[in-house]
């Protein structure tokens, strides 16, 4: 079976109106750039987005939202976004705010076959409206199900034909584990080699969980907070 | 005199000890970093997936690939690891990380805090702050006594939403040291100058106040 595409528009091209979709990185640290630029190219709409982050105004999800080609975030923080905040605040948009181990382990549960989990977070605030409570070992833990999305987008630094990836230190955040979640995943990487050549022991995300696979283009991997000090310090 | 905001990250770094893997949050909390006691190795951990924080790089030598949870460029060291995210928060939740450090916006005399929300507001969002205070074993706020308009926000009861109930066991404000115990507030440090009267009117929740209370003590 043949997993690779030539472009992002080609490996995105059935992801239509309403969907569901993952999109890996933390802030714009590890984003699909390619996929994400595939995506207001074709305009679908009505999309239900679950992402840790929302981008900024001119840069990842930020690009969609400015289309508004997104009904609705799954994410654990939104800041740094003014238009977002335009569509929240005007009712255009939906958001549904989670913890962020509580995001990440959603989408490990899925990768897993595991329907739901258990954890603290957020028990005795409003997270834990409506939701069933477990006691375990005298500790409150809310049940949280897996996600079921129709589609993950996910950014490596190295893949392979067969679908194997490998990430490139904190890119990797929620990367490999959306890569385990989605019905079908897709993989962007900066670098795509044939099988054979990405050594078996390093692979974080080995290729059956990857369906279409892709080496991506002008990656501008844009800083959010540029912190440095000088030489002489 | 209250304290700066340094001298509040330098009261925390105190309670450091060595072989510590701790989380900073956002705000006074990344300053601790700066005063590790000389002598003491900790190790700090960044919740999207790195254990061994090192400093800024070097001007031109940052990485947009590698950033810490505030999403500023950082550095490895050497022993540094990364993983993902839900082996970041695996370890959270299974109580590996000793010490994590977080700002407030309210924290009550029974450990509740809420620093995530304040509704009619833009609502940005709780990150990694509810996984953190409903399973890290020691949490230490570091905040501010009063808000800006002088009201107490150590309070019997937060007003605001909360992050995580019956959670925080410790608060350094600019002007005390406060332990969180089945009482309340417990008044164990004063900032230098700063009378136990002072302390006393600007907390509202119950505050527990025994013998005479030592000034910190900074070297």
């Amino acid at each position: 079976m043949n997993k690779v595409y030539n472009h992002a528009v080609d490996a995105i091209a059935d992801i239509n109106d309403d969907a569901v979709i993952m999109l890996g990185g933390f802030g714009l640290c590890g984003i699909p750039e390619n996929s994400i630029a595939a995506l207001v190219k074709k305009g679908s709409k009505n999309l239900t987005c679950i992402s840790n982050n929302a981008g900024v105004d001119d840069f990842g999800i930020g690009l969609m939202l400015q289309k508004k080609q997104v009904k609705k975030m799954v994410s654990s923080y939104v800041g740094e976004n003014a238009e977002f905040e335009r569509q929240l605040l005007s009712g255009e948009l939906e958001v549904e705010l989670i913890p962020q181990g509580t995001l990440a382990t959603r989408c490990m549960a899925a990768g897993y076959g595991m329907p739901a989990i258990f954890t603290p977070a957020g028990v005795g605030t409003e997270v834990a409206e409506g939701k069933e409570i477990r006691i375990f070992n005298d500790k409150e833990y809310l049940l949280e199900y897996a996600f079921d999305a129709d589609f993950a987008i996910v950014k490596a630094w190295k893949g392979d034909t067969e679908g194997n990836l490998i990430f490139k230190d904190t890119a990797r955040n929620f990367n490999p584990l959306m890569a385990m979640a989605g019905k079908i995943t897709i993989a962007e990487v900066e670098e795509l080699v044939p099988a054979g050549e990405l050594d078996p022991n390093q692979i974080h995300t080995p290729g059956i969980y990857v369906h279409r696979i892709f080496q991506g283009k002008d990656y501008e991997k844009r800083i959010e907070q540029r912190t440095t000090k000088k030489l002489t310090d | 005199m209250a304290l700066s905001k340094e001298q509040i990250a330098k009261r925390i770094s105190m309670e450091l000890k060595d072989g510590y893997y701790v989380n900073l949050g956002i705000g006074i909390p990344t300053l601790v970093a700066n005063y590790i006691p000389a002598g003491i190795n900790v190790v700090l951990q960044s919740e999207n997936g790195l254990l061994g924080m090192g400093p800024f790089p070097i001007d031109g030598e940052e990485d947009a690939d590698l950033i810490n949870a505030g999403k500023q460029t950082i550095t490895t060291l050497a022993g540094s690891s990364i993983f993902d995210s839900a082996l970041s928060f695996g370890m959270i939740r299974a109580g590996k990380v000793d010490l994590t450090v977080l700002g407030a916006m309210e924290v009550s005399d029974s450990g509740d805090i809420a620093n995530w929300k304040i509704p009619g507001k833009m609502v940005k969002g709780m990150g990694g702050a509810m996984d953190l205070v409903a399973s890290a074993k020691n949490i230490i706020v570091a905040m501010m006594h009063t808000n800006p308009k002088g009201e107490s926000k150590l309070l019997s009861a937060c007003t605001l939403p909360l992050t995580g109930k019956h959670c925080i066991k410790k608060v350094v404000t600019e002007l005390a040291v406060l332990d969180i115990t089945e009482d309340g507030f417990k008044l164990m440090e004063r900032a230098p100058g700063v009378s136990v009267e002072e302390i006393m009117a600007k907390t509202a929740g119950k505050l527990i106040v025994h013998g005479e209370i030592p000034e910190m003590q900074f070297d």
